[in-house]
């Protein structure tokens, strides 16, 4: 299987890639890890004529942090946020995610941004993104603009960028307390996509309560989603018996599974609602001891 | 397009059209037909070469976006006539039957030992999960990579030993 024929262009900075995307409209792509663009152009399921290469674009690689938020470059793969020790104190959530990722070799070539842009409703980081409340930074003709993660999912593969926009990195906001995270991910087999998957990312103020908590939600709708209803009645509560069963049990009321290959609707909402007992109490409990030393 | 791309450590020049998949090219046009196709799909992990040091999925990117880069296949292991431990390891424990996976399974496990000299059993497992093998169960495979990772150990002792004897330094 190999894909239909297209013009190969690779820029070397962000500004001649968004001039190429302008110039071409619709009818090019962007190609980042090619994990998830590549398989669909074997299929024919997608067949650019052009294809905008943005890998050798240096400005894309690597993370810093600056201005309380942590800056994820666009060409920074699954794997390095995988084995990037140095970020689980501050950002435990996102090694946490990449492992669950597919398998090991895709880990190597697909991005973060590539993800959040290809929107699945299962993307893993779609999830994780959404509990941690990130930004997606984006490059057009007419300059930056930041699209908070609440808004970037639009549809089933449809995001708010618009066509001549390069997702050119995600950022997410430095934690002011204490952190814990989990995320749970069931999978029919090795490597799949999830039956349903929940991210969950805690900060504790000094009392001991939740100053900030981020709930995700994966394949479990049409775009990844917020547990809203489970997220407010978390804040400012001590993390204990009554708060997991409250909040476990409102979980699955944001969620809009179908019944699927993967599974029945009613079984992928248990699902939600017992990932989000697991993780709250496995989070209660890594935490316990270091509240209010800090 | 024209790229270069240094395969096995040597390089090669030669004309790519865009949509050539880097495991045909290997396959077709430098003739290295260890590099299996099993699924097309980025699935089944047959095709999995090491890109910059790092396993890939090599039916799952361009040729042309190998230019200016390292690949090693399944055909680099064996030096001098000489099988890869890991290899022998795979021959001695049958860890094949078919072997249609075997280069995949080889190459990812290279690309573990590189990282993590030591791994577990769990840890061999993860390494290999893109890697799918429809003969052996994976009971073998895994050793096969345990024993490997101890052969090769124990060859970079011998060789520190043997430093130590002469009253050489290693580096
Ligand atoms: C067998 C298999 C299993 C998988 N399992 C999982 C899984 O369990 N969980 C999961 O989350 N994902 C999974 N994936 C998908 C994988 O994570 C992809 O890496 C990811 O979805 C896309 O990232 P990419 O960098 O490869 O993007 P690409 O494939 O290069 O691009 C995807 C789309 O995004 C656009 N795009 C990419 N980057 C940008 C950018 N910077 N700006 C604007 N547009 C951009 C492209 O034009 C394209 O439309 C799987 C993929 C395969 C093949
Ligand atoms: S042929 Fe590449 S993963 Fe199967
Ligand atoms: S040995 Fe036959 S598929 Fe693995």
């Amino acid at each position: 299987m190999f894909p239909n024929a297209f013009k190969y262009e690779a820029p070397t900075s962000v500004d001649e890639a968004v001039r190429l995307m302008t110039e071409y409209g619709y009818d090019s792509k962007v190609l980042a890890g090619g994990q998830s663009l590549l398989p669909m152009m074997k299929l024919r399921i997608a067949a650019p004529a052009v294809l905008i290469d943005v890998n050798g674009i240096q400005d894309l690689k690597g993370w810093r942090e600056a201005d309380g938020k942590l800056r994820i470059g666009a060409l920074v793969r699954h794997a390095e946020l995988e084995h990037a020790s140095e970020l689980d104190d501050k950002y435990p959530l996102l090694s946490r995610t990449a492992r669950w990722i597919a398998d090991p070799p895709i880990r190597n070539r697909g991005t973060v941004c590539g993800s959040l842009v290809h929107a699945d409703p299962g993307s893993d980081w779609g999830a994780a993104m959404i509990a941690l409340r990130a930004e997606v930074e984006v490059q057009g003709t007419e300059g930056n603009r930041l699209i908070p993660i609440d808004e970037f999912f639009v549809d089933t593969f449809a995001t708010s960028l618009n066509e001549n926009e390069l997702a050119v990195a995600v950022h997410v906001p430095t934690p002011g307390g204490p952190v814990a995270a989990r995320y749970m991910k069931l999978e029919r087999r090795a490597g799949d996509f999830a039956i349903a998957a929940l991210a969950v990312h805690i900060v504790l103020d000094s009392e001991g309560r939740v100053a900030e908590g981020g709930i995700g939600i994966g394949a479990c709708g049409p775009i990844p989603l917020r547990a809203t209803k489970a997220e407010e009645a978390l804040i400012g509560q001590p993390i204990t018996e009554e708060t997991i069963a409250t909040v476990s049990r409102l979980v699955p009321e944001d969620a809009d599974p179908a019944d699927d290959l993967r599974g029945s609707a009613a079984y992928k909402r248990d699902l939600l609602r017992v990932f989000a007992a697991r993780a709250l109490r496995e989070i209660a409990e890594e935490l316990h001891g270091r509240v209010g030393n800090e | 397009m024209n790229i270069r791309v240094k395969v096995n450590g040597r390089l090669y020049e030669a004309d790519v059209e865009p949509r050539t998949l880097l495991a045909y090219f290997l396959r077709e046009q430098l003739n290295l037909t260890g590099t299996h196709i099993g699924c097309d799909t980025t699935t089944c992990g047959a095709c999995t070469v090491l890109f910059d040091g790092k396993p890939i999925k090599s039916c799952t990117v361009l040729a042309v976006q190998a230019d200016g880069h390292e690949v090693m296949t399944v055909e680099g292991l064996e030096s001098n006539g000489q099988l890869h431990p890991l290899q022998s390891a795979f021959w001695e424990d049958h860890a094949l039957q078919c072997g249609y996976c075997t280069p995949g399974m080889l190459m990812a496990a290279y690309g573990l030992l590189q990282t993590n000299p030591a791994p577990t059993d769990e840890e061999i497992r993860e390494a290999l999960s893109g890697n799918i093998c429809r003969c052996t169960g994976y009971m073998n495979i895994v050793k096969a990579v345990q024993n490997a990772a101890r052969q090769m150990a124990g060859e970079n002792q011998e060789v520190i030993e043997e430093a130590a004897v002469s009253g050489t330094s290693t580096d």
